[in-house]
């Protein structure tokens, strides 16, 4: 009974101190957005001038307008491509889908800046400005792989004759292809979606080698403006941070809504 | 059917030019004299000697995987604990504890490094918390420890839940059987449960080892200037000084080091799991 308890206790305390230890950096940043001192240890009132500091900072604006930009096509195009080349994989044979799947993993498990100076020595041969175009190729670079990593093990499960039976029952490839392969794996595609969109949005490593001419991200404007005590930076985070969290519960929400509606509807 | 076999042929393309090819530049960069043409290239192990060569660099290179190997094993310690208590929380809390951890790894690993810098800092909430008692100021920022600290926040999550994944899928018979044959707890662990959660640490180490040797933000950041590791010195060869071929050495240098890392958690996993096995 004792020893029960003690177990009690320890497993209590070690989850309260590694929950405390992951998000106090997190709640720091957040509360200290608020502050209306530059101090990083005394919270002497609540005020909004970080947040007006960064809406007046024409540079800090033009980089959270690239980072949604660049996400957003981003993960467009790569869960499209991804979604194509998956399924276009699934159905290859053994050799080429071996080495595809190598060349697949070698961004995913390169480091970061590794891929990154390979880029940055690509793009500068072929003389292609360094900027918006680079950032964005990057991006669906590092993004696909990901998104056939997510797609792939749906594929795999995928009964091959539902396929053939579409197809026997007149429908098109390309019908077959959308009304019947997409909505079996369409929750590998979201979740691919999902990593391809905070991928992209949280990058910094990759972008800080391959952007230029004034193109930057967020993260990219972080690293720069940290040189000196700098509040603002508290508010980008936060900023950051709210369109993070809010990205992750709508996609945690949205499934869930949507399967409340499929029972009722199968209930009905 | 065949027909989606085509859907493949684009990112075959795609792959090459925008993968294959930049990895291949890396090490042609590597091997090469500066300043070639198409047509005239030199093949030359200059880069590689002048990184071995210079003292200045292979302290870079020790300090860099001494972090790294410190921040691997610090991951394991703090880690394991953890995973082993979420392993025994009921199902629906399990999944709880780990969304709670999985969270903070999807917000942007900069701001959060940033975030510690607050927290560190001369006047920030630990020295404050400290001067209440009448201690310090410490100096904590821009120190091995702030760094290594930096390290373990940013990617103790990882270890965690690939230890965690190896727990959970544990058939808890084992445990039974273990009891019944009479081993104590602490035997139990050590002969039952720790090697079958060995594949977990293993993979562990490779997500953890590979992002801390290769970080050059996180040095940056909370080790001040003067901390160098071997990702800043190939940030300063690109965007600084402009020596590709030498950047690309380093690179390959660290990819070397990677895989030897790689190497020898694998050897171990086999070592251990044999014998495990034979007592």
């Amino acid at each position: 009974m004792k020893q029960k308890k003690h177990r009690y206790i320890f497993s209590k305390t070690v989850l309260a101190l590694t929950m405390v230890f992951f998000y106090l950096p997190i709640i720091y940043t957040v509360i200290f957005s608020f502050n209306d001192s530059k101090s990083l240890s005394k919270f002497s009132g609540f005020s909004l001038q970080w947040y007006e500091k960064m809406f007046n900072n024409s540079d800090l604006m033009d980089a959270v307008f690239y980072t949604i930009m660049i996400a957003v096509l981003a993960t467009i195009i790569s869960t499209i491509a991804g979604t194509f080349t998956a399924i276009g994989l699934s159905r290859s044979n053994k050799v080429l889908r071996a080495v595809m799947e190598q060349i697949n993993d070698l961004p995913v498990m390169n480091p970061d800046i590794v891929t990154a100076i390979g880029l940055l020595m690509f793009f500068s041969s072929l003389a292609i400005k360094k900027g918006f175009v680079t950032l964005l190729l990057s991006h669906i670079m590092f993004c696909i792989p990901f998104v056939i990593l997510s797609i792939m093990p749906k594929l795999r499960s995928l009964d091959p004759n539902i396929l053939d039976a579409a197809l026997d029952l007149g429908c098109t490839p390309a019908q077959a292809l959308i009304k019947v392969i997409v909505p079996q794996i369409s929750s590998g595609i979201l979740s691919g979606a999902l990593i391809a969109f905070t991928m992209s949005f949280d990058d910094f490593v990759i972008s800080y080698f391959v952007t230029g001419n004034g193109v930057n991200n967020i993260s990219i404007m972080i690293y720069t403006m940290t040189k000196r005590v700098n509040p603002t930076i508290n508010a980008v985070s936060t900023l950051i941070i709210a369109i993070i969290t809010i990205v992750l519960v709508a996609a945690n929400i949205a499934p869930a809504i949507k399967g409340k509606k499929d029972t009722a509807a199968d209930n009905g | 059917m065949r027909g989606f076999r085509s859907m493949l042929y684009p990112y075959v393309v795609w792959s090459f030019i925008m993968i294959v090819i930049p990895m291949l530049m890396i090490v042609v960069y590597a091997f090469t004299k500066e300043g070639n043409s198409v047509t005239n290239i030199l093949f030359t192990l200059d880069n590689f000697k002048s990184f071995f060569n210079d003292t200045v660099f292979i302290e870079v290179l020790e300090r860099s995987i001494f972090i790294a190997v410190i921040t691997t094993v610090l991951c394991i310690l703090l880690g394991y604990p953890v995973a082993y208590v979420i392993a025994k929380l009921k199902p629906a809390s399990q999944v709880t504890a780990v969304l709670m951890i999985t969270l903070p790894t999807w917000i942007n690993m900069l701001v959060r490094t940033y975030a510690w810098r607050g927290i560190l800092d001369k006047n920030g909430l630990i020295n404050s918390i400290l001067g209440l008692f009448g201690i310090g100021p410490i100096k904590i920022l821009e120190t091995g420890f702030a760094v290594i600290l930096g390290m373990v926040y940013n990617f103790i999550p990882f270890m965690i839940l690939q230890i965690y994944n190896s727990l959970s899928k544990m058939d808890p018979s084992y445990l039974e059987a273990a009891a019944d044959l009479g081993a104590n707890k602490a035997k139990t662990f050590f002969k039952v449960t720790l090697p079958l959660s060995l594949p977990g640490i293993i993979s562990g180490i490779t997500l953890v080892f590979l992002p801390a040797v290769s970080s050059f933000f996180i040095p940056k950041l909370l080790g001040g200037g003067q901390y160098m590791l071997i990702g800043n010195v190939i940030e300063n060869q690109f965007l600084t000084t402009g020596k590709w071929g030498f950047g690309s050495a380093i690179s390959m240098v660290m990819a070397v080091i990677i895989l030897i890392a790689m190497y020898i958690a694998r050897y171990i996993d086999k070592k251990l799991s044999v014998k495990g096995g034979l007592d």
